[in-house]
């Protein structure tokens, strides 16, 4: 059990982790995400004491990690595959960890077996691949056959066999009662092997919730529906339908119906009902990844640049979609989905980190807050603007209650440059 | 005991890279060899010598010239030892699975230390008996008055030039930042400080400065220097203790 309360940690004015409070329990896979920089290896470092928290503190089993008895025999980890003395064998990196944990020779020679490295033992590590490097870092963490595991980004650089063999690792160590507790940017992977996630962006928690209740938290689930595009009444008596059925229904740019909060089979009966004939009625399910796109958005620290994008998706025609990370973003009449409730808090930026930064400004309602006086130049503010706006530009479904100002900076440069795309 | 468990892991760490026989054979070949040499070239210049340098002449000290390059190769060692952890990240490793930081910095430096001192000790035998061989009639025996403890001052001397290397770097953690400073430092700066009539009074308290006076057998002319050749050692030790207290202090209190 990994216990973190109220852990900060600052780098001089940098805040790199503010206020993270969670629990990591035994017998499950806890996925650890957030994008790039977002604190996720600072925290695995405090939790295994080798950097101090600013406040806060953070306990394995009761203990902090520097006054745990036994530290090495309960707590194994990999930080960084390439944390090894290239000129040494893999053997003898092994050797000199266990001799420090007080570990006998041969279970040496059992993590080698275990991790497949047994036929590289007397090779130098420097000869190894990235892969070769993360099954070692896996070994040195399984030397002491702890109870407590923290892997730092395990199948980075691994191939297809090598990620499916640390998903199963990871599950069968948690199948013995074991707390597993694991980084990783790949979503699709956390969607297989995690039960549980904790997810952080630029340092703050944003949810702490199984995976199940993180994707239906954190997406909108909808169907699209089409009528016949030649009878234009048809759609707006399905529209009224539909709303009075207590659905939601968004108009999509090319003529389709976004509906939320209806099972299709309803759908399908009051279109009967009202005697509208569909050309389409499909369902759409958010995957863990776009669930993970829509929280993490306003928090990522470093993304391509919108110019760069931007110029990209000039050959475009008006009015084609751009391929989109998340379906729906960016269009004209998308809205933000419902921001996370349960387990998460509302994304605040921390006080007094990083003023001047890009996303540290006097916070300004997003531009999808509900009656939001718009500070700056709205992409969407306009109706019927045909022009695809660009995915940089995508606005953070943040809650309304607490808005980045990111949004809206990052959205005016876009702005600019889209009559020029449109022309 | 955690103790003994970080040395046995340190003298696995220590023998598993090759920089380790690097460094200890360089300095082992260079201080032996260049001793020699200037024995050699003492030997034939000895009747052309003036007579004052001739009254000076200490052939012990002579057979130690190699020092000055050798001890170059020794605090490379020392700082490889203990940088080599920081510059491949292999610290976060080390200290999660020792979190006690003094443990795991002194056993470190109590294993490196003692293979300092076995070679150092060899070095200074060798470097003497070869170099006396090689001075004729000019020689003294290792049963002289005060050669004895030239020579085993000469391993000593060696083992604390390492040392205080291993706390310069635990201090500086990057290997090109302490052997930039400590390379011209102990090659150049510090002779020039020692010998420098106007820096002198200061210089000869540098570490090496005062360290080196114990492989002196033969007294200078005029020599006013305050410490004995043990009080230089002394004088040397506290510069050791003191850059391994820093380096201590700073590991306790820095993020790994």
């Amino acid at each position: 059990m990994i216990e973190a309360v109220g852990l900060t940690k600052r780098y001089g004015d940098k805040t790199a982790v503010y206020n993270l409070s969670f629990q990591v329990r035994p017998g499950a896979v806890t996925g650890f995400l957030g994008p790039n920089g977002s604190g996720k290896s600072t925290t695995m470092r405090m939790i295994l004491g080798l950097d101090n928290p600013t406040s806060g503190t953070v306990t394995i089993g009761g203990y902090p990690y520097r006054k745990l008895p036994n530290a090495p025999r309960q707590v194994g980890a990999l930080l960084d595959a390439k944390a090894v003395h290239g000129g040494r064998h893999a053997r003898n990196h092994l050797l000199c960890l266990a001799q420090l944990s007080g570990i006998p020779e041969r279970r040496v020679d059992e993590v080698l077996g275990v991790v497949g490295l047994q036929d590289v033992a007397k090779k130098r590590s420097k000869g190894f691949s990235l892969g070769m490097g993360q099954r070692l870092g896996i070994a040195a963490a399984l030397l002491g056959d702890p109870q407590v595991l923290l892997f730092d980004e395990p199948v980075n650089g691994l191939d297809p066999e090598g990620i499916l063999w640390v998903r199963n690792l990871m599950k069968a160590l948690a199948s013995e009662g074991r707390t597993v507790f694991v980084s990783s940017h790949l979503m699709s992977e956390m969607a297989l092997t995690a039960d549980h996630l904790i997810v952080i962006g630029r340092g703050q928690l944003l949810a702490d919730m199984s995976v199940k209740d993180f994707i239906s938290a954190n997406s909108a689930d909808f169907a699209r529906v089409r009528t016949p595009d030649t009878e234009p009444q048809l759609r707006e008596k399905l529209t009224s339908a539909l709303t009075e059925a207590g659905g939601q229904v968004l108009p999509e740019q090319d003529g389709a119906l976004r509906v939320m909060g209806l099972p299709l089979p309803r759908i399908s009966d009051l279109a009967h009902d009202a005697d509208v004939r569909l050309w389409e009625l499909s369902p759409h399910q958010a995957s863990l990844e776009e669930a993970y796109m829509r929280m993490t958005q306003g928090a990522v620290d470093y993304r391509s640049s919108i110019d760069q994008r931007a110029g990209l998706q000039q050959p475009l025609p008006p009015g084609a979609q751009p391929p989109m990370p998340v379906p729906g973003q960016g269009q004209p009449g998308w809205y933000a989905p419902p921001p996370p409730q349960q387990g998460g808090q509302p994304f605040t930026p921390p006080q007094g980190a990083a003023p001047a930064g890009p996303y540290g400004g006097p916070a300004a309602p997003g531009p999808y807050a509900p009656g939001a006086p718009a500070g700056g130049p709205n992409p969407y503010a306009t109706p019927g603007n045909q022009a695809p706006a660009a995915p940089a530009a995508e606005s953070s479904p943040q809650p309304s209650a607490a808005p980045v100002a990111a949004p809206a900076q990052t959205a005016a440069p876009a702005d600019l440059t889209k009559p020029e795309d449109a022309r | 005991m955690a103790a003994v468990q970080v040395i046995r892991s340190e003298w696995t760490k220590i023998r598993s890279v090759a920089s380790t026989v690097w460094t200890l054979s360089l300095a082992v070949v260079v201080t032996v060899a260049l001793g020699m040499l200037i024995s050699a070239l003492s030997r034939s210049q000895f009747d052309r010598m003036p007579a004052r340098e001739r009254l000076n002449f200490d052939p012990t000290v002579v057979s130690f010239a190699g020092m000055t390059l050798g001890q170059l190769a020794m605090i490379v060692f020392g700082v490889l030892v203990v940088s080599n952890e920081y510059s491949t990240g292999m610290i976060r490793t080390s200290l999660a699975a020792v979190p006690q930081r003094a443990t795991f910095l002194f056993s470190k430096i109590a294993v490196a230390a003692a293979l300092a001192l076995a070679v150092g000790m060899a070095t200074s035998f060798a470097a003497f008996f070869l170099g006396q061989s090689l001075l004729g009639s000019h020689r003294t025996e290792i049963g002289d008055p005060g050669v004895l403890r030239a020579v085993i001052g000469g391993g000593l001397y060696m083992t604390l030039i390492a040392m205080f290397s291993m706390g310069v770097a635990s201090m500086l953690r990057s290997p090109m930042l302490s052997l930039g400073i400590l390379m011209p430092f102990f090659f150049l700066i510090s002779n020039i400080l020692g010998n420098v009539d106007a820096t002198k009074k200061i210089g000869r308290f540098l570490p090496d400065q005062a360290g080196s006076r114990i492989m002196q057998v033969v007294p200078r002319v005029d020599d006013d220097t305050p410490y004995g050749p043990w009080g230089g050692l002394g004088i040397m030790g506290l510069w050791v203790v003191a850059a391994l207290t820093g380096g201590y202090i700073l590991l306790k209190k820095r993020d790994a």
